[in-house]
């Protein structure tokens, strides 16, 4: 008899292990609480630094993993811990007996209307990163259609590194969404000044800095040292953006049609959900604890429970799939090992 | 501007004000500044309202001035405020309304510290025994005087002879609304809506008409900040600072300004003055500038008081033109007489911006 690997949560990681899981001989059982797959990354455009279309990694994950059960518009009802099993009560009324779960439940935006300084879902021309990526796959958004798109800013860091929003965390890939989102705007509206208010470009993946570059030299991007310390709204509808250039030392005053804020990633809300009927351990940052940050980060402290993905903190789509195998690698050789 | 998401921090703000039964400690200087504005607030809250409001002459300053300028080590500052508490312990009230607003924001701070350092608290409480022999109860609720009017909003408007409307058009005034910096911005969750979209004033104005502006400088200070003024070398600073707001709601056409800071409606009202003989600028109409009031003048305006009794004479900018708008009756010839209509006597008028 095939082992059963139950995978909550239908995003990237969870599609990629099921893939593999396949592969391996395995009956992985997908239980994802939207009515589609794909998680954070199918709401996504382009993906940095390539500017891969994101649809076409989703839609190849889905199609290589798609031998698995899936159970769509499904939460967890909960989950009963057995003497070497478990049993997890579907909400549709499934119950599923199994010694594995590996957990991707992934993570959520910051929500940005906490920082109130920056006027999001007060300002009209304020949105977010998650907003623009809509704007770009479905090129439906009034505030973009209906403004001259002359000037537009970044502001970098949004609930991420942020001790009043009780993130302290780096949210990892917002430095370098920023620079691809800003380079897709110029490419819309090549007339535009856009302006990337940063605390410092933390850009350490594989042709990350080039892309920085690239941005610079070939998009005239500007990038701004600075916080933001307010924003408004002037009597045309723009937005008038505060900071501090803190190379130029000097503050400064800019006017926008648009500004787009970069909401970090905190851990779903789901996700301690799910560890509460689990007696999982949560990280000081939010997001679920590893057994260890080294050796075993796609390892709980619970037998058979396994993460990978970003519910264990911010990741990129590549480090997310690696991830994926990694857990998936890790199952496997439990299993063979009879543990 | 996304209303929704206004009331929507404002619901997240809201703080809690007992009905009744306070202890008022008035500011230091606003009895200089606007002196009809601090009476009017206790005739509002005992006469009109029947509420229980008591005061007494033996509170003093609570050092904030000082405080902020570096004058007084904190502990002074700590220690000036644990006698103002002794004094309302000594009276039977637990629950504490400041006319200023630094005076509410040093009160908050203390309180505040305390909170996190109680073994300050303690400290406190042994040098205030050593100087006076006094000791005190923390108050169960501390509130600045414009949270109280605030609350009564409402039945103020219930008993209002006016709104805060065009007569002729029957249009809402255009009101901005300047919150004292020290109100909420050091403590957001102390202040009504918080402090980058306060509601104090904003919902006296929903409640008696008017419309609130919301202009990009809207949270810039008012230019007072007591380093920029006290310090004559930056009094300079001061004036941009007020020169640049009213730049900023100029387009907006403001009908008038509520404020709720001793400092604000002071340098708002004699900065235009300024601005009007160093540059030839007005901001309101016909050569006229923008009326600045306190919520209290407001609430007496809205309740039918006299805008003499109120001491609204002692404004710089003309209020006269806002009164005809609303259709409140005024006599001109008693606008410079004082108590028992003794002759007060007239100001030599400015040149650059027109008064009565």
């Amino acid at each position: 008899m095939k082992e059963i690997v139950v995978i909550i949560g239908g995003g990237i990681a969870g599609l990629e292990a099921a893939s593999q899981l396949l592969k391996l001989g395995y009956s992985p059982i997908i239980i994802e609480k939207e009515d589609h797959l794909g998680g954070k990354v199918a709401n996504w455009h382009k993906l940095f630094p390539d500017m891969t279309p994101a649809k076409d990694i989703v839609d190849e994950l889905i199609a290589s993993s798609k031998d698995s059960n899936i159970f769509l518009n499904t939460e967890i009802s909960f989950i009963n811990r057995l003497q070497d099993s478990y049993n997890i009560k579907l909400s549709n009324g499934i119950s599923i007996m199994t010694k594995y779960i590996l957990c991707t439940t992934g993570f959520r935006l910051f929500e940005a209307e906490k920082k109130e300084e920056y006027g999001y879902g007060i300002y009209n021309q304020v949105i977010t990163n998650g907003d623009l990526e809509h704007w770009f796959n479905t090129g439906k958004d009034e505030r973009i259609e209906n403004s001259s798109m002359q000037a537009i800013g970044f502001v970098h860091c949004v609930g991420s590194r942020d001790e009043k929003a009780r993130n302290s965390q780096c949210s990892k890939v917002c430095c370098i969404t920023a620079i691809k989102q800003a380079i897709e705007l110029k490419e819309k509206f090549p007339d535009a000044q856009i302006y990337c208010f940063y605390m410092d470009l933390r850009l350490f993946g594989k042709k990350f800095e080039d892309f920085y570059i690239k941005a610079q030299k070939d998009y005239g991007i500007h990038f701004i040292r600075g916080r933001v310390s307010e924003v408004s709204e002037n009597i045309e509808g723009k937005v008038i953006v505060k900071a501090e250039d803190t190379l130029a030392g000097k503050p400064i005053k800019v006017t926008l049609d648009l500004l787009v804020l970069m909401s970090g990633m905190v851990c779903n809300p789901d996700t301690h959900k799910m560890a509460g009927m689990m007696a999982l351990q949560v990280d000081s940052d939010g997001f679920l604890k590893s057994h260890d940050n080294v050796f075993h980060i796609t390892s709980s402290t619970k037998k058979g429970i396994f993460y990978a993905g970003a519910c264990t903190g911010p990741k990129t789509v590549p480090e997310t799939l690696a991830e994926a195998r990694s857990a998936v690698l890790d199952i496997h050789s439990q299993i063979i090992s009879g543990q | 501007m996304i209303y929704q998401g206004k009331q929507k921090i404002w619901s997240d703000y809201q703080k809690e004000i007992p009905d009744d039964h306070w202890y008022y400690v008035r500011s230091c200087i606003r009895q200089n500044f606007f002196p009809g504005s601090e009476r009017m607030f206790l005739e509002i809250c005992k006469d009109v309202l029947g509420k229980d409001f008591y005061e007494n002459e033996h509170h003093t300053t609570c050092g904030g001035i000082a405080y902020h300028c570096d004058t007084i080590p904190q502990e002074t500052a700590m220690t000036i405020v644990a006698r103002q508490f002794a004094l309302m312990t000594e009276a039977g009230y637990e629950n504490y309304v400041a006319s200023c607003i630094t005076s509410f924001g040093n009160y908050t701070e203390i309180l505040e510290t305390w909170n996190e350092f109680p073994e300050l608290e303690t400290r406190i409480r042994e040098m205030l025994w050593k100087a006076c022999r006094k000791e005190f109860n923390k108050p169960k609720y501390l509130a600045h005087s414009s949270d109280l009017i605030y609350k009564y909003r409402n039945e103020i408007a219930e008993k209002a002879a006016f709104r805060l409307v065009n007569k002729k058009t029957g249009e809402p005034l255009r009101v901005v609304e300047h919150i004292g910096c020290h109100y909420a911005k050091m403590f957001p969750s102390k202040g009504v809506g918080g402090a980058e979209y306060p509601y104090v004033l904003a919902g006296m104005i929903d409640a008696w008409g008017g419309e609130v502006i919301d202009y990009p400088e809207r949270r810039h200070c008012c230019g007072y900040g007591f380093r920029q003024y006290h310090v004559k070398a930056n009094r300079g600073y001061s004036l941009s600072n007020t020169h640049k707001k009213f730049e900023s709601m100029e387009p907006y056409k403001p009908d008038m300004i509520i404020t709720n800071c001793p400092g604000c409606p002071y340098f708002l009202d004699r900065w235009q003055y300024v601005i009007a003989e160093m540059e030839g600028k007005t901001y309101g109409q016909n050569g006229f500038g923008i009326p600045v009031f306190t919520y209290e003048e407001v609430a007496g305006l809205v309740l039918g008081y006299d805008p003499w009794d109120l001491g609204l004479q002692l404004h710089q900018v003309a209020v006269e033109p806002l009164l005809d708008k609303i259709g409140i009756e005024y006599s001109p010839e008693d606008k410079y007489k004082g108590l028992n209509k003794k002759d007060i006597m007239r100001p030599e008028l400015p040149a650059g911006i027109k008064c009565f």
